[in-house]
């Protein structure tokens, strides 16, 4: 079936590397794109006019470009251009936290809206001060609201890191072409046992992340 | 009976759109006023305004001679003084009925956790939901969310309670046990002021009528007279509106 193939040399090792590799675009990414994507949603729920049009105008640009595109316009696009070298993974880093940014603040923006104004209301006439109002009320709402929807934006992101070999970075599944390709003449089966255990490994991670947000979501249910 | 709450030449505007049109309103301590209008005629503002959560254009709410709107810089220690209920989505969904009762005795008056609950406990009982305590409110039904956010406003021993509506979002046979909690309150005394489409429970509970009509006092009194001898023809035209 080819699994042997993961048995020889370090092939495994390089296989798990490479899974870092893509959980660390997209974890730095995520992190990133929670910071940013709640600043400018909190920024759009003011909802000044100049704020709107920029916001709306940044979010159809990057839910119309495919994440494939945006890779090579970041990374070839700006070193021919703009005369920047940076590395493919810098490159992989901007094109997700752009992506994720503009997902999280719509999130943000939601979620925010979705707030009922009694809500500030009642806590205001219960005396407490504007801070109060949004540390004990608002914002634990909010971040329940929201960590279901992010966490899964997560897990598109991991998935989404298979693009990046595109861009000449070694993540998982370039990892896996490449001990294929290694191993054409000495285990013609190997591609089902690597793909198959690159499936697995994708599976194993997004599957903890998103049973981690159903958990989350069932406890909060309200 | 001493004068708690005094409000004179109220105005809220929206723009150009007069709301309240210099109100002049004197409520003694222990009095029940039920403020009744048609739709939009401001009664919902004005209890607004009393506690700040609006700002007004003119005129002042003096609480106990205290100015409390416009307010100060120290707008929470007067909110405090002064509780009000909502019409719906009042309670904290993400807080058990307890917690909800906790929160701003504990954080704002400083209240030691124990002390509130054992009184928060008290009063859950008096309203028959002692059962209740741990509770979310997604498990509630309207009537008992409602009676929650009532005896929530009482944990800040508020001077004055304003009930904005509490019973219009209920289902009808929930009502009941929502305004039997706000006509026991009446019995201890509670300075209340109540806006409310109920005109039975209104004639039960208060000591004074008050129609608005075009952000202004049309016509007040005794509920007998109010309800019985209605002098002005607008006042008529609103209470035959509520019959068939």
């Amino acid at each position: 079936m080819g699994f042997d193939v993961l048995l020889k040399g370090s092939n495994m090792l390089r296989l798990l590397t490479g899974l870092w590799v893509a959980l660390r675009i997209s974890l730095i990414s995520a992190l990133i794109s929670i910071v940013l994507g709640v600043a400018l949603g909190s920024l759009m729920s003011l909802k000044k006019p100049v704020i709107t049009v920029i916001s709306r105008i940044y979010l159809e640009f990057i839910r119309i470009m495919p994440q494939m595109v945006l890779l090579f316009l970041v990374y070839f696009g700006t070193t021919k251009a703009l005369g920047i070298n940076m590395s493919a993974e810098t490159a992989s880093v901007i094109v997700f936290s752009l992506w994720g940014t503009a997902e999280m603040s719509d999130l943000v923006r939601g979620a925010l809206g979705g707030i009922p104004k009694i809500q500030y209301e009642s806590s205001f006439s219960l005396g407490l001060t504007t801070f109060q109002t949004y540390f004990y009320i608002i914002i634990p709402q909010i971040i329940r609201r929201m960590l279901p929807l992010s966490i899964n934006l997560i897990t598109r992101m991991i998935k989404t890191t298979s693009l990046v070999m595109m861009i000449g970075i070694v993540e998982v599944l370039k990892v896996g072409q490449q001990i294929i390709e290694a191993n054409r003449k000495s285990s013609p089966n190997a591609a089902f046992g690597i793909y198959a255990t690159v499936f697995f490994m994708y599976f194993i991670v997004c599957y903890v992340i998103s049973m981690l947000s159903k958990h989350l979501e069932k406890k909060w249910k309200s | 009976m001493e004068e708690i709450l005094k409000i004179s030449g109220l105005t809220k505007s929206y723009g150009d759109l007069v709301v309240l049109d210099h109100i002049d309103l004197s409520v003694k301590k222990g009095e029940v006023v039920v403020l009744v209008g048609t739709s939009g005629c401001g009664k919902s503002t004005f209890l607004r305004c009393i506690n700040a959560l609006e700002k007004i254009q003119d005129g002042k709410v003096l609480l106990d001679g205290e100015v409390i709107n416009p307010a100060g810089g120290k707008l929470n220690t007067v909110r405090e003084r002064v509780g009000m209920v909502f019409q719906s989505y009042d309670l904290f969904p993400h807080k058990t009925v307890l917690q909800n009762m906790i929160l701003a005795p504990v954080k704002v008056k400083k209240v030691s956790k124990k002390e509130a609950e054992k009184e928060a406990l008290a009063l859950l009982d008096r309203v028959g939901l002692l059962t209740k305590k741990d509770s979310y409110p997604h498990q509630l039904s309207g009537g008992q969310k409602q009676r929650v956010a009532i005896v929530r406003a009482l944990m800040m021993h508020p001077e004055v309670l304003l009930l904005d509506e509490i019973t219009a979002a209920l289902d009808p046979e929930m009502v009941r046990e929502v305004l039997d909690v706000v006509v026991s309150l009446a019995k201890e005394g509670r300075t209340m002021l109540i806006v409310t489409h109920e005109l039975s429970f209104a004639r039960a509970v208060a000591d004074r009528m008050i129609f608005i009509d075009g952000g202004k006092i049309v016509e007040e009194g005794a509920p007998e007279d109010f309800f019985n001898h209605p002098q002005t023809e607008r006042l008529k035209k609103f209470l035959d509106s509520f019959t068939y």
